[in-house]
């Protein structure tokens, strides 16, 4: 007996086609992964089954009956449950309130009835949450079970997870993983959507992988190896670059001594953090997304001034210096987030020449000429798939992310700090990011790899260093670490200095 | 049984239908007021005729419209200027009258030089006092984020009291006992343009600035770093530009230019100072802005059709015996139109279920 039968399903978006005549089966009690690349559509196909999109083609049944879902408020009723990426949590709100919020409809809500009601309903599931806590205050991997409780409370039968372990630590993956056996028990079937092969193989029934908006397969899980999964995920065999070699240079270039940032509240974020990239290595930042790494990359890009500490580049200070300085400092930067870091609605040719104008102008006036030739330059030996007259907001995100490289790395830079060089972009792109990188370390620059990534700083790091709570918590060389330590490191249960003797967590 | 949805999506106009808006334009306002002017007992199609045809169709009305957009086309310049870089002046209103005071004050004191000496220290003059006038709000939005809305707003209404204040003080008539200013010495006064007609020189002033700025906006570095700024700020910021120094100076060339509006309605027009020198110039320069799609050329044009319009509000007026109200209700709608059409050419309504 099938809980959710998707046949046909077609969704278009323009001339783009992200479902093509997908269909899509559920069983009672089990745990369905869709794997598939950035793109795939994974996601595309679970929005329409949670009514947060329409189907162009296509019937979506559920326990065999023809259903018309318009809305998430349709699939509730039908006992579908959708957690994403981005919690709808109220802060101030306890984790009582906003679990029953709007579901209960009673205007007034008694505080401990609801917390004694949302208590058991987190026992039956094995969900171990404090329905008392406000919900600011809690962790990720706390703030996701609220989401999933907050869907089991409203009686989803079908849970949907949107890459629930994009933002979770190891130990808090476990952690989850424990919660969807016990739900599989309760006889709820789970949709996993990922693109990470060993936590598909480790916690799914079945598989159903997507490749450009159709299904290449679903399997029984224990008869798929993650080789065969990946091939069918990106349709070929290799993928993936590794560095080769280690090569020791011992020229510090880029050195940050007891550097400390306030976030935008104004709270302190940088603690006094300090490192050093040597010449023609990757130092390999890791660390759980919210601990001081966007302030870091802010400060080292010459956007954010620090309230302490200094930034040396081939020793020199570069405190209190502008962003222009610091590129002039022959320090390449690449913004965090690639949509504000440059600007849609000029071209691309004028975002490519920003940074350098001075070099584009003569007597106050721009010479087209030039940054035309500049810009087709640039465009055909990074292969982006633009032309220069373009606006800069009609390309994709892998697109985006090779003008930022070409921008920068037109004119070699001394220095590469690389924030989150890859999130959100498919294989392909993130192999061409890879690669780049890896060149400016065989030229010869200083790379700082900040990444919430493991995969890509183990595969890339000559050195790694864990950052947690705004300080660096230890320096491993890149061979002598693994997932398992590090995660332990961010999660701030070991100090790498203090010999592996534990911290307790607040 | 569920009823059709329908959903508004953000699409480009087709072109066919972007150049056909100003038809559009034109047959929806004349529907909406038509049945306004039948009740003034006139034919629709008549007045129609004197608000858009008539007044291109002589010499003297032709060159009127000219004058009136004027300085229409310099404070939709200063505003395009500070709203290219996202700063949002809407003080172009009491940085008109900064300008204006300078000129008046110059007036008097410059005295016998010739003509074209006198020219340039005005046109210096007004333009430094409408920036002295828009530098306290742009200091404080560089320096402590204040916000520039608020502050050059207020500032308009500080100015018109400044201005009443000296006219009824110190600079009052001494022989009518009016609240205007001394006359200013023929030698500062704008030359005409054409005999006969009130057409200045400070047409041609408006001209060359709408040249320069188009130049400065779409050909320079700056103008580069200028549209860079309002259109993304982090990003401007991330290329090593300085967003704040930007701004400042865009804020302080737009006050400039209002003060330039002042100074050419002075001395061009009214040769003294009067305090009903702009009937809100300032504030129609930002929906000229807006109209013209913050392009220096589009600017203009939108200002002489303005021009064009109230205009032909008053030949409508005159020649029909209709209440002046008319015109402006005509002119209003019209406006609104304009507006919606722009805002919502980028849309289009679909049925969602």
């Amino acid at each position: 007996m099938h809980v959710v039968e998707m046949t046909g399903i077609t969704k278009r978006f323009g001339p783009v086609v992200a479902n093509d005549q997908i269909n899509f089966s559920l069983r009672q009690g089990e745990i369905q992964a869709l794997l598939g690349e950035n793109g795939a559509g994974k996601t595309t196909l679970m929005r329409i089954l949670y009514g947060l999109y329409r189907c162009d083609e296509g019937e979506i049944r559920v326990r065999g009956q023809p259903a018309n879902i318009l809305s998430p408020r349709d699939a509730i009723k039908l006992g579908i449950g959708m957690v994403t990426q981005h919690f709808a949590l109220v802060p101030p709100f306890t984790v009582a309130e906003n679990v029953v919020m709007g579901f209960r409809d009673s205007l007034w809500l008694e505080g401990e009835t609801i917390e004694t009601d949302v208590l058991a309903a987190a026992e039956r599931f094995g969900i171990q949450l404090d329905p008392g806590a406000t919900v600011r205050y809690l962790s990720v991997g706390q703030k996701q079970r609220v989401e999933i409780l907050k869907a089991l409370y409203r009686n989803a039968q079908v849970l949907i997870l949107d890459e629930p372990t994009a933002v979770l630590v190891p130990q808090e993956v476990e952690a989850l993983f424990d919660i969807l056996r016990k739900l599989k028990e309760e006889g709820i079937s789970v949709v996993f959507i990922s693109h990470k092969l060993n936590e598909v193989t480790e916690i799914s029934d079945r598989v159903t992988v997507l490749r450009d908006g159709r299904v290449i397969a679903t399997m029984d899980t224990p008869s798929t190896t993650p080789n065969q999964l990946a091939r069918m995920m990106v349709g070929r065999e290799a993928f993936g670059v590794t560095r080769e070699g280690e090569k020791s240079s011992e020229k510090v270039v880029l050195r940050v001594e007891n550097l400390c940032a306030n976030d935008d509240q104004g709270i302190q974020v940088l603690k006094g953090v300090s490192f050093v990239v040597n010449a023609g290595e990757i130092l390999g930042l890791a660390g759980v997304g919210g601990n001081g790494q966007k302030e870091l990359a802010e400060v080292l890009c010459g956007v954010r001034q620090p309230s302490g500490g200094e930034v040396q580049v081939d020793q020199r200070d570069m405190s209190g210096s502008s962003a222009g300085e610091f590129t002039a400092a022959g320090i390449g930067r690449i913004p965090e987030d690639r949509y504000t870091g440059l600007i849609g609605s000029l071209t691309v040719a004028e975002n490519t020449v920003l940074e350098h104008l001075n070099l584009f102008t003569r007597k106050g006036v721009l010479d087209k000429k030039a940054i035309r030739k500049h810009v087709e330059g640039l465009i055909d030996r990074f292969q982006i798939k633009a032309r220069p007259a373009d606006l800069t907001r009609t390309l994709s995100g892998g697109n985006l992310q090779k003008l930022l490289l070409a921008r920068v790395l037109a004119y070699q830079p001394k220095v590469l700090i690389a924030p989150q060089p890859t999130r959100g972009l498919d294989v392909g792109a993130t192999e061409y990011v890879h690669t780049q990188l890896l060149e400016q370390r065989e030229a010869g620059a200083a790379v700082l790899l900040i990444s919430e990534d493991l995969d890509e700083i183990l595969a890339l790091s000559d050195r790694i260093a864990v950052i947690y709570e705004g300080e660096i918590v230890g320096v491993l060389p890149g061979r002598a670490a693994d997932v398992e330590k590090l995660g332990l490191m961010m999660s701030g249960m070991v100090k790498e200095k203090d010999n592996g003797a534990s911290k307790v967590q607040n | 049984m569920v009823l059709p949805k329908f959903k508004i999506e953000k699409t480009g106009a087709p072109f066919w239908f972007r150049s056909l808006i100003p038809v559009f334009t034109l047959l929806i306002t004349f529907v909406l007021t038509s049945g306004l002017i039948l009740w003034g007992k006139v034919n629709p199609f008549q007045a129609y005729y004197y608000f858009l045809i008539a007044p291109l169709s002589s010499r003297v009305s032709f060159l009127e419209v000219l004058v009136k957009s004027t300085p229409l086309i310099l404070t939709g310049i200063s505003v395009t200027v500070a709203f290219t870089t996202g700063y949002y002046n809407i003080g172009a209103e009491g940085q008109l009258y900064a300008g204006a005071l300078a000129a008046a004050w110059l007036g008097t004191v410059l005295g016998d030089l010739p003509v074209f000496v006198n020219i340039p220290i005005m046109l210096v003059g007004g333009f430094v006092a409408g920036m002295l006038w828009a530098l306290l709000p742009a200091w404080l939005k560089v320096k402590w984020e204040v916000d520039e809305v608020v502050t050059t707003l207020l500032l308009n209404s500080v100015m018109m009291f400044l201005v009443s204040a000296i006219l009824n003080g110190p600079w009052r008539d001494p022989a009518s006992g009016w609240p205007q200013s001394p006359e200013i010495a023929i030698s500062t006064q704008l030359p005409k343009l054409i005999p006969r007609s009130r057409l200045h020189f400070g047409f041609i002033i408006a001209l060359v600035i709408v040249a320069v700025i188009w130049f400065v906006l779409t050909r320079t570095s700056f103008g580069l770093k200028l549209r860079a700024v309002g259109l993304g700020r982090e990003g401007a910021l991330f290329a090593g530009i300085s967003t704040r120094q930007v701004m400042l100076i865009a804020a302080l060339i737009s006050g400039g230019i209002a003060g330039i509006a002042g100074y050419v309605e002075v001395a061009g027009i009214q040769y003294h100072l009067i305090g009903e020198i702009s009937p809100g110039y300032g504030y129609t320069g930002i929906i000229l802005a807006t109209m013209g799609g913050l392009n220096a050329i589009g600017v203009m044009a939108s200002a002489m059709f303005f021009g064009l319009i109230d205009t032909g509000a008053q030949t409508l007026s005159r020649a029909l015996g209709v209440p002046v109200y008319l015109g402006e209700v005509t002119q209003a709608t019209m406006l609104l139109v304009i507006l919606g059409m722009f805002l919502l050419q980028g849309y289009r309504m679909r049925r969602a279920g």
